[in-house]
C-alpha cells in the first residue's frame, strides 16, 4: 500500500551525534524526509512518550534524514535520550517552505532554529553571497558552525556566531547584529527560524527597511494538518499556511512576537 | 431564479447548511471569521468545559491507512469562562457553543458565562467517546440527559441542541429522552470509539489508547442514524460524520438533515471544501429543479 502521510512511519536511529550538551543529532533513512523543502516539518512519535513536531535535517549522506533536539521538556527529552538501534514514527512532511531569492541573502537562526537555515544552505546558488548569524547563549550551545561553513564552501560567505555572555564569538544578541547588517547592506532576501522575540525583531528589522524577509514559525502542535487548531497565531495556522510565513504577513498579525497558547489553547505573553 | 442555500434548522436560521463540526480549529475568533468568509455556514466551538483542559499528550491524531481519522484530544479548551471573553466582540459569525460537562449545573454555569455574547445555539456533547465523566457516559445515562437539557432550557432562550452518537444506550432512546427534555434540534453523530496499534512497536498509537473515528468510514454509519432519527421523531436534525463532498452533503439531506457539519475533510482537503461543497449543492439543485434545500429535507423516505 501507498504510504499515509498522516500515519506514522516507523524508521530506527542509525546514528547519534552529540552537538552540545544539550543538543543531538537523530540520523535515519528515509527517501520522502531526505528531500524536504527548508521550513517543511515532520510529527515525530517518540513512542510511550509523546509526538512533537520537528524540522527535518539534512544529512550528508542520500536517502537519509535527521532531527535535532535540544532537551527541554519531557517530550524533547526523550526524544534526546533515543538511542541508536531504536526506533521512532514520523508523518509528514507538511508545511510549506522559504521562498529562496538570489544575491545577497542573510540567514539568522537561534538553537534549533538553524535546522532550516542548514536546509536551506543546500538550496542556495553557487554565486549567492550568504551570510549566517548564529545565535546562542553561551560558548556551550554553540553548534552547526563548521557545518555552516562546510555548506558553504563554494560560496562567498561568511558565518558569523554571537553569544549572549560573550564567551564566544561577538558579544550580544543576534538581533543586534542584524540591526547593524541590514543598516549597511541591501539584502535580496533574509530568512530566520529561532525563539519567536527573535524572529519578531529580525522581520522587524528588515520589514521596516523594505528588505524581504521570512520566518518560520514554531507553535505547540497536536495534528499537523490543520484540525485541532492549537497552532494558530491570529487567524494562521503554522501546520497549514506555514510554517513560513512572509516579513509583509507577519507585520499585521497582531499575535506573532507577542502571544503564543498554552496547552488548553489560552494565550499567555512571551 | 439562483437556488438557495439558506436553510433552518428548527429556529436555528443559517445562510449557508455547511458547518464546522465541533474539536475542529476553534480556539481563536480570526480562525472563526476566516473559516465564515471560506463559507461555512456557522462554527461549532471545540466543547468547553468549566475550567481550562489541557487534554491528553501526543500523539492525539492521526489518519488510519484506509481512510478516516482516529484522534484523542482530549477536549483540550480554555474553559468557557476565557472562551466567552474571546467571542464577545463576535458580530458576523453564527457561533455554537459546544458544552461538555458531568452534571447539570456545569452546563448552567457555562451557559450564563455567555449572557453578553452573539450565540447562534448551544450543542450539548453528550457524546464524545474518549473522556471520561463526561460525553457518551453522560449520553448513556437517561436520567441525566433529562436533568441537563432541562436546566440548559430553563437557563437560555437561545436554541438548544444535543449532539448524539454510538454509546451503550440507543441513540435513539437518548434522542426521545432530549426531546421530552424540550431539545430544539438533534446533531448526529459523534466520532466512534476505536484504535489502532502499531505493529513494529507493537503499541497503541493514541497517548489515550482509545480514541474517535472520523471521516469517510463512518459516513455511512451517520447517515443510517440521521435516516433512523428522521424516521422516528419530528425534530431538527443537523448531520455529521464523514461528510467531505457535496454528494455526501445531499444524501444527508435527502436522509433528513436540514443541515451538516464535517471535521475531518478539512485535514484531508483544507478550509476550501466549504465552498467547493456550497457549489457542489448549487450545481444539484439547479439540475434538480430545487429552489431551498427545505424542498430536499428527508426525501429518501418517500417511498
Amino acid at each position: 500500500m501507498q504510504r499515509n502521510h498522516n500515519h506514522p512511519t516507523i524508521v530506527t536511529i542509525e546514528k547519534v551525534i552529540d552537538e552540545t550538551p544539550t543538543v543531538r543529532t537523530l540520523v535515519f533513512s528515509d527517501e520522502i524526509m531526505s528531500d524536504v523543502l527548508p521550513g517543511q516539518f515532520a510529527m515525530v512519535w517518540i513512542p510511550g512518550i509523546n509526538e512533537l513536531p520537528m524540522s527535518v535535517m539534512i544529512s550528508k549522506d542520500s536517502g537519509k534524514a535527521a532531527f535535532t533536539v535540544r532537551k527541554h521538556g519531557p517530550a524533547s527529552t526523550g526524544l534526546f535520550n533515543i538511542k541508536k538501534g531504536e526506533q521512532i514514527g514520523i508523518r509528514g512532511p507538511y508545511g510549506n517552505s522559504f521562498d529562496l531569492k538570489e544575491g545577497r541573502l542573510l540567514l539568522v537562526g537561534g538553537g534549533t532554529g538553524l535546522v532550516p537555515m542548514m536546509r536551506l544552505l543546500t538550496f542556495v546558488k553557487p554565486t549567492d553571497d550568504v551570510t549566517v548569524l548564529i545565535g546562542a547563549k553561551t560558548k556551550d550551545e554553540v553548534f552547526f558552525e563548521k557545518l555552516a561553513n562546510e555548506l558553504l564552501e563554494k560560496n562567498p560567505h561568511k558565518v558569523i556566531v554571537s553569544t549572549d555572555d560573550g564567551s564566544y564569538g561577538e558579544k550580544g544578541f543576534v538581533t543586534d547584529l542584524v540591526e547593524k547588517l541590514v543598516n549597511e547592506t541591501k539584502f535580496d532576501g533574509i530568512y530566520t527560524c529561532g525563539p519567536e522575540v527573535m524572529m519578531y525583531k529580525t522581520v522587524q528589522s528588515a520589514h521596516s527597511r523594505g528588505l524581504f524577509v521570512q520566518a518560520s514559525l514554531e507553535r505547540m502542535m497536536k495534528c499537523g494538518v490543520g484540525i485541532c487548531g492549537s497552532c494558530c497565531v491570529g487567524e494562521d495556522l503554522v501546520c497549514r499556511d506555514g510554517t513560513v510565513f512572509d516579513g509583509e504577513h507577519l507585520s499585521k498579525n497582531k499575535e506573532f512576537g507577542y502571544f503564543h497558547r498554552n496547552k488548553a489553547g489560552i494565550l499567555e505573553n512571551y | 431564479m439562483e437556488p438557495s442555500l439558506e436553510t433552518s434548522i428548527g429556529q436555528i436560521h443559517l445562510k449557508r447548511p455547511v458547518m464546522l463540526a465541533s474539536g475542529i480549529l476553534g480556539i481563536s475568533l480570526d480562525v472563526f471569521n476566516r473559516l465564515y468568509r471560506s463559507g461555512a455556514g456557522a462554527v461549532v466551538t471545540k466543547s468547553l468545559s468549566t475550567e481550562p483542559w489541557e487534554g491528553y499528550p501526543n500523539p492525539t491524531i492521526f489518519s488510519v491507512k484506509g481512510g478516516g481519522w482516529i484522534n484523542a484530544v482530549g477536549l483540550s479548551n480554555p474553559g468557557a469562562p476565557n472562551f466567552a471573553k474571546m467571542i464577545e466582540p463576535n458580530k458576523d459569525v453564527p457561533i455554537i457553543v459546544s458544552l461538555v460537562g458531568s452534571i447539570p449545573g456545569d452546563f448552567e454555569m457555562m451557559v450564563k458565562q455567555f449572557e453578553n455574547c452573539k450565540v447562534t445555539a448551544y450543542e450539548l456533547n453528550l457524546s464524545c467517546p474518549h473522556v471520561a465523566k463526561v460525553g457518551l457516559e453522560v449520553g448513556d445515562d437517561p436520567e441525566l440527559v433529562k436533568k441537563i437539557v432541562t436546566a440548559v432550557k430553563n437557563t437560555t432562550n437561545v436554541p438548544v441542541i444535543a449532539k448524539v452518537g454510538l454509546g451503550t444506550t440507543h441513540y435513539l432512546e437518548t434522542v426521545g429522552t432530549a426531546i421530552e427534555s424540550g431539545i430544539d434540534a438533534i446533531t448526529a453523530i459523534n466520532t466512534v470509539r476505536a484504535m489502532a496499534i502499531d505493529t513494529e512497536t507493537q503499541r497503541p498509537i493514541l497517548s489515550n489508547k482509545f480514541g474517535g473515528l472520523s471521516g469517510t468510514p463512518i459516513k455511512p454509519i451517520a447517515l443510517r442514524c440521521v435516516y433512523e432519527i428522521s424516521s422516528k421523531y419530528d425534530i431538527p436534525i443537523i448531520g455529521c460524520g464523514g461528510i467531505s463532498t457535496w454528494e455526501d452533503a445531499i444524501e444527508f439531506f435527502l436522509a433528513g438533515a436540514s443541515g451538516i457539519q464535517l471535521g475531518s475533510a478539512i485535514g484531508d482537503n483544507w478550509i476550501q471544501v466549504f465552498d467547493e461543497i456550497n457549489d457542489g449543492i448549487i450545481q444539484y439543485m439547479k439540475r434538480k429543479e430545487f429552489s431551498t434545500i427545505k424542498e430536499m429535507v428527508g426525501l429518501a423516505k418517500k417511498s
